[in-house]
């Protein structure tokens, strides 16, 4: 069963598209694949504490690894102890790390 | 290998280009043998209704010749045995689900989206 | 002994208008560094990453002159990671979608840089690992 790394890019207060992305990682786990879910450029705007609690928070129930860009995170003055519970800051070689492993990754 | 396209956003530069540029790449690959299949998601479901009639751009003394025809470039592909799919939530939210919907389009929900993934190698999402 | 991978992505993004840009060459670049063998598929405003024609320009609200402001140019984020592969004894292997070139005028790609068509994004994607759309908004 491949592995699914879904990149959310976008800001979760400006459009419902990010709400799905984390909607379609809990689901793909349901059914038994291993998830993960990588937040970069706007779409890390959703960790940072103090933020609205968004969808996020069921992905992070879940349980499916959520990592954020480290240099997007830095980009946007968000710090890791500002981070969220449940986000771990990460380098981008995470990404290209589960694509070597024949992961598909899926952007939005 | 088999790869999953999924298509979300619609009427990207569809007039400039005269085409919607994932549709039209699908048809590509196609043509080259790629076993492909479609997944219309986001408002990108408006693309399987009828009536769509982008004819009649005029700009100063241009026209356009060629307007774009996703609705029949979607019907193309299913004839090209590309199965093409569409998100049951996506259409209704935009009032779609009543209406005259191409076909050959399979409609399904959501939910049903890991299923799908499973038959594929591959998932794209443009 | 590891075997090498071919990774493929397939960038959509005109430069100077995304993140998705940045984003994009940070991950050619991590997989490079990886020792990945990668590909681009460079479809519609994306094949203009490449145009030879590309040039620096002052910044006067900064105060910076043309050799001050060193202004990026996706040509030379290409360059620089052609050589880098290079070093590193792997392969990056640019094509732009062919038509997309030639609606854009920019068919002055810079060298190592090749033209294609759909075809050539099946077949790369066929070789590789894994695949990564980035598409435009």
């Amino acid at each position: 069963m491949p592995g699914y790394l879904l990149i959310e890019s976008r800001d979760p207060f400006e459009s419902t598209g990010a709400a799905r992305t984390y909607e379609l990682a809990i689901q793909l786990r349901a059914a038994g694949h291993d998830v993960a879910l990588f937040l970069v450029q706007n779409g890390v705007l959703a960790v940072r504490s103090g933020a609205r609690r968004t969808e996020l928070d069921k992905v992070i129930r879940t349980q499916i690894e959520v990592l954020a860009d480290d240099f997007s995170l830095r980009e946007r003055g968000i710090s890791s102890a500002s981070l969220i519970g449940g986000v771990q800051a990460t380098p981008i070689d995470s990404v290209v790390e589960r694509m070597n492993a024949g992961w598909n990754v899926l952007w939005h | 290998m088999k790869v999953l396209q999924i298509v979300e956003t619609a009427y990207r530069a569809t007039a400039e280009e005269q085409d919607d540029t994932i549709i039209w790449i699908a048809h590509a690959m196609r043509g080259a043998s790629a076993e492909l299949g479609v997944l219309l998601a986001g408002n990108a479901v408006n693309y399987v209704t009828a009536e769509q009639d982008a004819s009649g751009l005029t700009l100063g003394a241009w026209r356009q010749t060629q307007p774009p025809v996703p609705a029949q470039d979607v019907a193309a592909l299913i004839r090209k045995d590309v199965p093409v799919y569409c998100i049951k939530e996506d259409l209704a939210e935009r009032g779609l689900l009543e209406g005259k919907l191409l076909e050959g389009v399979v409609l399904m929900s959501r939910a049903q989206m890991p299923r799908l993934f499973a038959e594929y190698d591959q998932v794209w999402r443009w | 002994m590891t075997t090498k991978q071919t990774l493929t992505f397939v960038l959509m993004d005109a430069p100077f208008e995304s993140a998705r840009t940045t984003t994009a060459f940070r991950l050619l670049h991590a997989a490079l560094t990886r020792g990945c063998d990668v590909n681009v598929f460079a479809y519609e405003g994306a094949v203009a990453l490449s145009f030879a024609k590309q040039a620096q320009h002052p910044n006067a609200v900064h105060g910076r002159d043309v050799a001050q402001e060193d202004h990026p140019l996706s040509r030379n984020w290409i360059a620089s990671l052609m050589a880098y592969a290079h070093e590193r004894g792997a392969a990056l292997n640019w094509v732009n979608c062919g038509l997309c070139v030639d609606e854009r005028g920019v068919g002055e790609a810079i060298e190592g840089v090749r033209r294609g068509s759909p075809a050539d994004c099946w077949k790369m994607a066929q070789q590789s690992r894994a695949t990564l759309v980035i598409p435009t908004k």
